[in-house]
């Protein structure tokens, strides 16, 4: 096998973390993170705009992870949660973090989601607006309550491009992971 | 009908819907998973309050924070208030944002350039 889903976890863990998770993405488990993270940030006197942009990257990209993660893995680590998914918040210099998000995708919807984060990256911050209103006013939200603004919303926030690997993993399931900058 | 009061969540927006003086408040954040669910009624509310509105209907939004799928559901909202108004009734949306919440401005705006209903960005210094 390929990909080691403990290996990659305890590299990504070395950092200055200000959390790390891995398991079920539940809507419970975004509450406590989010609590959990708002403390620290008041903690440390983070300045305001950071620390919204931060909770707002957070909400999307747990939402996300919690709306389109797979629940059933044919052939993956059965010692994994269900809907895993894994979470990592890096302090970086300069009042910067690092948001890290992982999760389980059916190899078949990587092409999809590669070509929608390479558009998104492709466009410019008026671009983006654009794009993130025509959506919200033309299209329904989906069965699984995604907006499909999520990651249009995290670029506009952060201005900055979205970093992904595709780890492949069985015949079935790549890794994806997202990396974002605050 | 009556007033509509929802009290506030971690993850939802207190809520006051006054009929008698037509003040439309939504304050606190909008971040839950199932944001249907939560503005649905809001939405039914506004539908019948659209057949018989005050002369004047004030509008006050004051979200600290909102998550994506909330976003179409306050354009909901804003709809229900654009059909209002288009029936020649006064409607005035206050947007709130928090000082140097340039995100939350442009948010504000983003509605503002959709909904054919007057708009006030209103900054909170502290």
């Amino acid at each position: 096998m390929g990909f080691n889903i403990r290996e990659y976890y305890t590299d990504l863990s070395k950092g200055d973390v200000l959390l790390a998770y891995k398991g079920s993405i539940t809507s419970e488990l975004i509450n406590e993170v989010l609590e959990a993270v708002e403390e620290k940030l008041d903690e440390g006197k983070e300045e305001g705009k950071t620390r919204k942009k931060l909770y707002n990257v957070l909400v999307e990209s747990l939402q996300n992870l919690y709306h389109h993660i797979e629940e059933t893995h044919d052939g993956i680590d059965e010692d994994l949660d269900p809907k895993f998914g894994i979470l990592v918040i890096e302090r970086e210099e300069a009042g910067e973090y690092k948001v890290i998000t992982g999760n389980f995708i059916s190899s078949s919807k990587i092409n999809y989601l590669k070509e929608k984060i390479n558009k998104i990256n492709s466009l410019s911050k008026d671009e983006l607006k654009d794009m993130y209103k025509f959506i919200l006013n033309h299209q329904k939200i989906s069965t699984k309550g995604g907006g499909g603004l999520g990651l249009i919303d995290i670029a506009r926030k952060t201005g900055k491009k979205l970093v992904y690997n595709f780890y492949p993993y069985n015949e079935k399931y790549s890794f994806f992971d997202l990396t974002i900058q605050v | 009908m009556e007033s509509l009061i929802i009290e506030g969540t971690p993850k939802t927006p207190n809520v006051n819907f006054d009929l008698g003086k037509g003040i439309l408040e939504i304050k606190g954040r909008s971040i839950p998973e199932n944001s249907i669910e939560f503005y649905k009624p809001l939405v039914d509310w506004l539908e019948e309050y659209g057949q018989n509105p005050k002369s004047k209907t004030q509008v006050n939004v004051h979200l600290e924070y909102f998550n994506t799928s909330s976003s179409k559901c306050i354009l909901d909202v804003f709809k229900k208030l654009e059909a209002i108004h288009k029936n020649k009734y006064e409607v005035q949306i206050s947007w709130y944002y928090e000082e140097d919440d340039e995100d939350m401005l442009e948010a504000g705006e983003d509605y503002e350039s959709i909904i054919r209903v007057p708009f006030k960005m209103i900054e909170i210094v502290d």
